[in-house]
């Protein structure tokens, strides 16, 4: 997984509440076998008309969202299914880092595990940032975002700092250390044996 | 003295090790697999050179992606299809090996039905799936939560999952059902009170007299919907209903095994003087039959009630919500509920698609019709609830009422098959989220239980089940 350090690039701003997952990607493109190639399909029945044409009204079908490499998004953001589809599309459109009030528990966890951060910022500065023309400076070493003369502090999950600042891969994290898993099924072998 | 909560007595007997950053290795006890979210985590595993650690705690089945009807001539769709065949693949792989229900297997299903009805779904134990619903096996006092598809390899290939302990919310619910309303009513009214976010970060349980006096079927409809309250897992202490429900289910414990895990399953419900993060009391005594009116399942209000009035809200903010939702609901502000005609009607999933919610709309239909125009899809969970619902002459109560009789999946829940809404279509649905384009591209959804459903079918616009018992 690609660390995340510091990242500087164009905002998108959606400011409104529980944007869920099938909004995000809808069910149609979860028959995909692949990671890859969801970003087109990002935000799929916001983004095209019926025909299939760009609604030109729609924020990533306009500069800077077009070009935006980070989401500015309202609270409790990425409700609703498991499905990774959702970070998928994000990274393939092209977005690093999503900041807002709240996110869905499964959502955070699955943009980590992809190497996107979720970021969490009061909605004023949210609102701030939106406002703000040029690229945004996210410098998840010091949990600053910096734009122009804005300088707000985000908070990010610890675990999820931890993952996104090395990169970190923790299934091989897990199998280097798998002997504590091993002695954990052997005492479960006596006290339960009817797993 | 012990002191601790259902949630707590799970989580500690199954960290394997601390983590840093208050976060700890998991044991995972049950592992169930579908279609959809699983590819990606076997090609990780097969890139990795990486094999499935426990194939004899995990379980497959294909559910989200799979015909409705004429099931002998295959899955149609190329991509559907590719998808389901992925999967029938991996499991055979020789380093994967994971036990696999096929699709015209009688005990296939929707995984969140066949995990409790083969006996997979235990208590004490931590369950996982590729699917937000998972929260449903909490119903039988199981740790049970919805994994993204990195996290379902990390447990493929590994057996444990690294996870944040949640805190504690209990949800004591007092009185007595009122008739016509059950376990759907009640948690899409706590959804309605706590909001969608109103359980982030915490595990529920569901306590109470209420509780303890619901079936296993209304508990595991309760713990479902946990997770659009933001919860990440509901759940229920186990007791002598659920052991009851459990006793000789295939994959269960049998003989001197048995008794051995029933007396550790009697240890595991809340101490009495075990303290939560957070309470709730809630007593149903007047709770009405509940239909959501908006694009999320906290925009909810009785069957009597009226649609909002967005100038009555609390925040510009939140007006603009509800003047959002009411439009692509196609409802005026103030509309009562009860005049919105709907076009469809879906009577199944994981929330509501088991032999008792088909008994409790069948109980509505019998000797009725459905109002002209109106389609209804009843589909059961699994294909042992369809055969216990034709044992059951169910079968032919709906198709005389005029109802489509399917085979199970998750069918016109998100609609990834066949069964979806055309635009501008309103659905009377047992599903469990009216989500904008969750039932199909600007299909309009109204949650509501099995016995609500079936009266909107017969009344062909949103009706109390009360006055059809």
């Amino acid at each position: 997984m690609q660390p995340f350090i510091s990242h500087a690039g164009l905002a998108a701003a959606m400011l409104q509440d529980n944007i869920n997952t099938d909004l995000i990607i809808p069910k149609q493109f979860l028959k995909t076998i692949h990671r890859r190639g969801l970003g087109r399909h990002l935000f799929h029945d916001l983004r095209y008309r019926e025909d299939g044409s760009e609604e030109p009204g729609f924020v990533l079908n306009r500069e800077p969202g077009r070009s935006a490499s980070i989401l500015l998004a309202g609270v409790n953001f990425g409700c609703g299914s498991s499905r990774e589809h959702a970070p998928w599309a994000l990274l393939d459109f092209g977005i690093r880092a999503v900041l807002a009030p709240s996110f869905a528990d499964i959502f955070h966890t699955n943009a980590v595990k992809n190497g996107i951060l979720p970021g969490v910022l009061p909605m004023e500065s949210l609102r701030a940032l939106a406002a703000h023309p040029g690229p945004l400076e996210v410098d998840l070493a010091a949990q600053r975002v910096r734009a122009g003369t804005l300088d707000f502090p985000f908070r990010a999950d610890p675990w999820a700092r931890g993952v996104l600042l090395e990169g970190l891969d923790e299934i091989e994290q897990t199998l280097r250390g798998i002997a504590p898993v091993e002695a954990f099924e052997a005492r479960c072998r006596e006290t339960a044996p009817w797993l | 003295m012990s002191r601790a909560t259902l949630y707590d007595k799970l989580w500690d007997s199954h960290v394997v090790e601390a983590r840093g950053d208050g976060a700890a290795l998991l044991y995972i006890d049950r592992h169930l697999v579908h279609e959809v979210t699983s590819p990606q985590a076997f090609e990780g595993l097969q890139l990795a050179g990486r094999s499935v650690r426990r194939p004899d705690r995990t379980l497959a089945v294909a559910d989200h992606n799979v015909p409705t009807t004429d099931r002998h001539l295959g899955i149609q769709d190329p991509t559907s299809r590719l998808q389901v065949e992925t999967l029938e693949r991996n499991v055979q792989d020789p380093a994967f090996r994971v036990p696999y229900i096929p699709l015209l297997d009688p005990r296939q299903g929707i995984v969140h039905i066949v995990g409790p009805e083969q006996g997979f779904t235990l208590p004490g134990t931590t369950i996982v799936c590729g699917d937000s619903h998972t929260s449903t096996h909490g119903a039988f006092g199981a740790l049970a939560f919805g994994i993204g598809t990195s996290e379902v390899e990390h447990v493929l290939a590994t057996q444990t999952l690294v996870q944040k302990r949640a805190r504690t919310f209990r949800i004591t619910c007092e009185g007595s059902l009122p008739r016509g309303v059950g376990a759907k009513d009640l948690v899409l009214h706590l959804i309605g009170r706590i909001g969608t976010a109103g359980g982030t970060g915490c595990a529920l349980e569901f306590a109470g007299p209420v509780v303890r006096a619901l079936s296993m079927e209304a508990r595991m409809t309760l713990c479902n919907m946990a997770i659009e309250a933001g919860a990440r897992t509901g759940m229920v202490a186990p007791d002598e209903v659920t052991f009851a429900y459990l006793k000789g289910r295939p994959m269960a414990p049998a003989g001197p095994a048995w008794d051995q895990a029933v007396a550790a399953w009697r240890i595991l419900a809340t101490d009495p003087d075990a303290v939560f993060d957070r309470e709730l009391a809630l007593n149903v005594d007047h709770l009405e039959p509940q239909a959501t009116w908006g694009t999320n399942p906290e925009m909810v209000t009785s069957i009597l009630g009226r649609a909002p009035l967005p100038s009555q809200a609390s925040s510009p903010e939140a007006a603009a919500q509800v003047q959002q939702a009411l439009d692509y609901m196609g409802i005026r502000p103030g509309q009562p509920l009860r005049d919105l005609a709907v076009d469809a009607v879906f009577i199944g999933s994981c929330t509501n698609g088991r032999i008792e919610d088909l008994r409790e709309a069948a109980a509505v239909l019998r000797g009725r019709s459905v109002a002209p125009g109106v389609r209804v899809l009843v589909v059961p969970g699994s294909g042992l609830v369809k055969a216990q619902a034709e044992a059951e002459g169910l079968d032919a109560v709906f198709l005389a009422a005029g109802c489509q009789w399917r085979e199970a999946g998750c069918s016109m829940c998100l609609g990834m098959n066949e069964d979806r809404l055309s635009p501008g279509e309103r659905c009377a649905s047992t599903s469990n989220r009216n989500f904008e384009g969750r039932q199909g591209r600007l299909g309009r959804t109204h949650l509501v239980s099995p016995g609500m459903a079936a009266a909107a079918a017969v009344a062909g616009r949103l009706a109390d089940v009360r006055d059809f018992l």
